[in-house]
C-alpha cells in the first residue's frame, strides 16, 4: 500500500494542479448564461466541489461499512481520511455557494431544502470527526455507524432540488448542459476529483504513519 | 474484550430478523413511491433552475459586480485546497520525525 | 420473527419495573421538560402575548431537549455494574434489545409530550389541537425517528469518553431533518388557514425518514454494539 502511495500522488497531484489551473481558460472562453451573466461561471467550481464531497462522504461510507462488518483496519484509516477530505471539500461549496447567491438571488444565504441539507451534511461530518477526536478508546467502531448515516443523507441532498422547487437550481441542469457549458464544467470536475483523489492518498499516509508509529511504541514498551 | 460474540440460537434469530430487514427496506421503497405522488404543487420560479442558456450579448453593468465574486470563489477553492494539503504535510512531518526517533530507539535499545 | 417480540418485551419489561421502583427518570424528564416550556414562555411572551408562530419551534425544542436527557439517563443507568454487558451476552437477537429500549424510551417520551402539548397550547395559545389525528401523526412519528437515531447513538456512547457532550453532537446534525419536519408540519396544523396537503406531505416525509432511519438503525446496532 505504502509504496503505492508514494507514486499515486505526484501522479494525482500533478493531474489535479493541471486541470485546475488550466481550467480558468476553458471557464473564460464559455459563453455567458442568458439570467445570470458572469457570476454564472461559480457554478464551474462549485458543483465539481460538492461533486468531490459526496464522492468522499461515499469512500467514508463504504469504508466504514468495511471497518464495522469486516473489521478492516486500513477501511478505518480510510473512513478518517474521506470525512476530513468531505468537510474540506464541504467548506468550498459552503463559501462557493453564497458568492454564487448574492449576485444570482440577491441573498448570501436562504433556509432552502438544498442548503438546509447541505449544511446538515456538513455537519455530520464535523461531528464525525468531534467524535473521533474526543470519543476515547472504541469510538473508531462508533464513528464508522455516523459514517454510515452520513452517506444516507447524500441521496437526499442530491434529489432535494428535484422534491421541492427551490431558489437553487436543479441537479438536472447537470446532464442537460449544451456543450459549450459542459466542457468547462467536466474539466473542472476532472480536476477536483483527481484532487479528491490526490488528497485522500496523502491523508490516508499520514493515518498509516500513525498507526505504525503506535505499534513502534507498542514494541518499545513491551519489554 | 472480545467476548460479545453471538451464538447459535440469536444467529438463528439474527436470521429471522432478515425478514424484517427486507420489510422495513419495502416501507423505504413504499414511502418513496408515496412521496413522487405527494409531490406539493409548489410555485414555479424564474431563476434558471431547469436548464442554463446560454447568451450572446454581456450587458456591461453585468461584468463588474460579478467579477469579483467569481475571483474570490476561484481564489477560495485554491486556499482551501493548499492550505489543507500544507495541513497534511505539516502532520506528516510531526509524526515521521517522531517515527523516525521511535525506530532508532527501538534500533539501540536491540543493538545493546 | 415472535422470538424477537418476545425479547424486545422482556426488555421494556426490565426498564419499566427498574423504573417503577425509582420513578427517576419520569420524574426529571418530565420536570426538565415543564421547565424548558417555562423558560420559553418567559422568553417568547412578551406584554402578555405570545410571539406569534412560536408555538410550533418551542414545541419540538422542548421534545428534543428532554428526549436528549432522557437518552443520556437510560444509558447511563445500564453502565452501572455493567448491566449492558450483561444484556449483551444474552444469547438473544441485539437488534430486538434495541428494540426494547427504544419502545421503552417511546413510552417515557409519549408522557412528556402529553404535558409539553397542553402546556404550550395554553401558555402560547396555539391551536395544537383543531386537527388532533395529524398531531398525532407528527408527534409520534417525529418522536421515533429522533429516538429510534438516538437511542443507537447513546448506546453506542455508553463506553466513549465525554458522552454527556457527544450525544447532543452527534443526535441534532444527524435529527435535524426530523425536527424540521415536524415544527413544519406543526406549524401547518396550527397556522389560522391549515394548509392539509402541506402536511400530509410533512407526515409522509416523516415516514420516509423514519424508515431509512429505523433501518439504518437495526442494521449497524449489532456490529456497532460488538467490542
Amino acid at each position: 500500500m505504502t509504496p503505492m502511495n508514494r507514486r499515486l500522488f505526484p501522479v494525482l497531484a500533478g493531474l489535479s494542479a493541471f486541470f485546475l489551473m488550466t481550467a480558468p481558460i476553458v471557464i473564460i472562453r464559455a459563453p455567458y448564461e442568458s439570467t445570470m451573466g458572469l457570476v454564472q461561471k461559480i457554478f464551474y467550481f462549485h458543483f465539481p466541489a460538492w461533486m468531490a464531497m459526496f464522492l468522499a462522504v461515499f469512500v467514508l461510507g463504504i469504508a466504514s461499512v468495511q471497518y464495522l462488518f469486516r473489521g478492516k483496519a486500513a477501511a478505518d484509516r480510510l473512513a478518517v481520511a474521506a470525512a476530513e477530505l468531505a468537510v474540506v471539500f464541504g467548506l468550498m461549496g459552503l463559501i462557493t455557494g453564497p458568492l454564487w447567491g448574492i449576485k444570482a438571488w440577491g441573498v448570501w444565504w436562504q433556509w432552502d431544502a438544498r442548503l438546509t441539507m447541505a449544511v446538515i451534511l456538513e455537519l455530520i461530518l464535523v461531528a464525525y470527526l468531534l467524535l473521533r477526536q474526543y470519543g476515547g478508546a472504541g469510538s473508531d467502531r462508533l464513528a464508522a455507524g455516523v459514517g454510515i448515516f452520513a452517506m444516507a443523507n447524500v441521496p437526499f441532498l442530491y434529489v432535494s432540488t428535484e422534491i421541492w422547487r427551490t431558489v437553487h437550481p436543479r441537479t438536472s441542469v447537470v446532464p442537460t448542459l449544451p456543450v459549450d457549458f459542459g466542457l468547462p464544467l467536466w474539466w473542472s470536475f476532472a480536476g477536483f476529483i483527481v484532487l479528491c483523489m490526490a488528497l485522500l492518498a496523502a491523508r490516508a499516509k499520514l493515518e498509516e504513519q500513525r498507526a505504525a508509529l503506535d505499534r513502534l511504541y507498542l514494541a518499545l514498551e513491551e519489554d | 474484550m472480545g467476548i460479545l460474540r453471538l451464538g447459535g440460537a440469536s444467529r438463528r434469530a439474527a436470521s429471522r430478523w432478515g425478514v424484517l430487514r427486507v420489510l422495513a427496506l419495502g416501507l423505504v421503497v413504499g414511502a418513496a413511491a408515496g412521496m413522487a405522488v405527494a409531490e406539493a404543487a409548489q410555485p414555479a420560479t424564474t431563476a434558471a433552475q431547469d436548464g442554463f442558456v446560454p447568451m450572446g450579448d454581456i450587458p456591461p453593468e453585468d461584468q463588474m459586480p460579478a467579477a469579483p465574486l467569481v475571483a474570490a470563489a476561484y481564489a477560495a477553492v485554491w486556499a482551501i485546497a493548499v492550505g489543507y494539503l500544507w495541513t497534511i504535510w505539516q502532520r506528516l512531518g510531526t509524526v515521521e520525525a517522531e517515527l523516525a526517533d521511535v525506530a532508532r530507539r527501538v534500533g539501540d535499545r536491540d543493538g545493546a | 420473527m415472535r422470538e424477537f417480540l418476545r425479547v424486545a418485551w422482556l426488555v421494556v419489561r426490565k426498564d419499566l419495573r427498574v423504573e417503577s421502583r425509582s420513578r427517576e427518570l419520569l420524574f426529571t424528564t418530565v420536570f426538565f421538560a415543564i421547565s424548558c416550556v417555562l423558560v420559553f414562555s418567559f422568553g417568547f411572551v412578551r406584554g402578555g402575548r405570545a410571539v406569534e408562530g412560536a408555538a410550533a419551534g418551542i414545541l419540538w425544542i422542548a421534545i428534543a431537549f428532554s428526549g436528549t436527557l432522557a437518552l443520556g439517563r437510560a444509558f447511563e443507568r445500564e453502565r452501572y455494574h455493567d448491566a449492558l454487558r450483561g444484556l449483551l451476552l444474552a444469547p438473544v437477537a441485539r437488534p430486538a434489545i434495541y428494540v426494547g429500549k427504544l419502545a421503552g424510551l417511546l413510552l417515557l417520551l409519549a408522557v412528556v409530550e402529553a404535558i409539553v402539548t397542553v402546556m404550550v397550547a395554553f401558555l402560547f395559545e396555539a391551536p395544537l389541537f383543531r386537527h388532533p389525528v395529524r398531531l398525532f401523526a407528527l408527534l409520534s412519528l417525529g418522536t421515533l425517528g429522533f429516538a429510534g437515531v438516538g437511542t443507537l447513538f447513546s448506546a453506542m456512547l455508553v463506553r466513549a469518553r465525554s458522552r454527556a457532550v457527544l450525544l447532543p453532537v452527534l443526535l441534532y446534525p444527524v435529527t435535524i431533518p426530523v425536527l424540521i419536519m415536524g415544527v413544519s408540519g406543526t406549524a401547518v396544523l396550527i397556522d389560522p388557514e391549515p394548509n392539509l396537503a402541506m402536511a400530509r406531505l410533512w407526515i409522509g416525509l416523516l415516514f420516509f425518514f423514519d424508515a431509512v432511519f429505523l433501518t439504518l438503525a437495526l442494521w449497524t446496532f449489532e456490529p456497532v454494539m460488538t467490542e
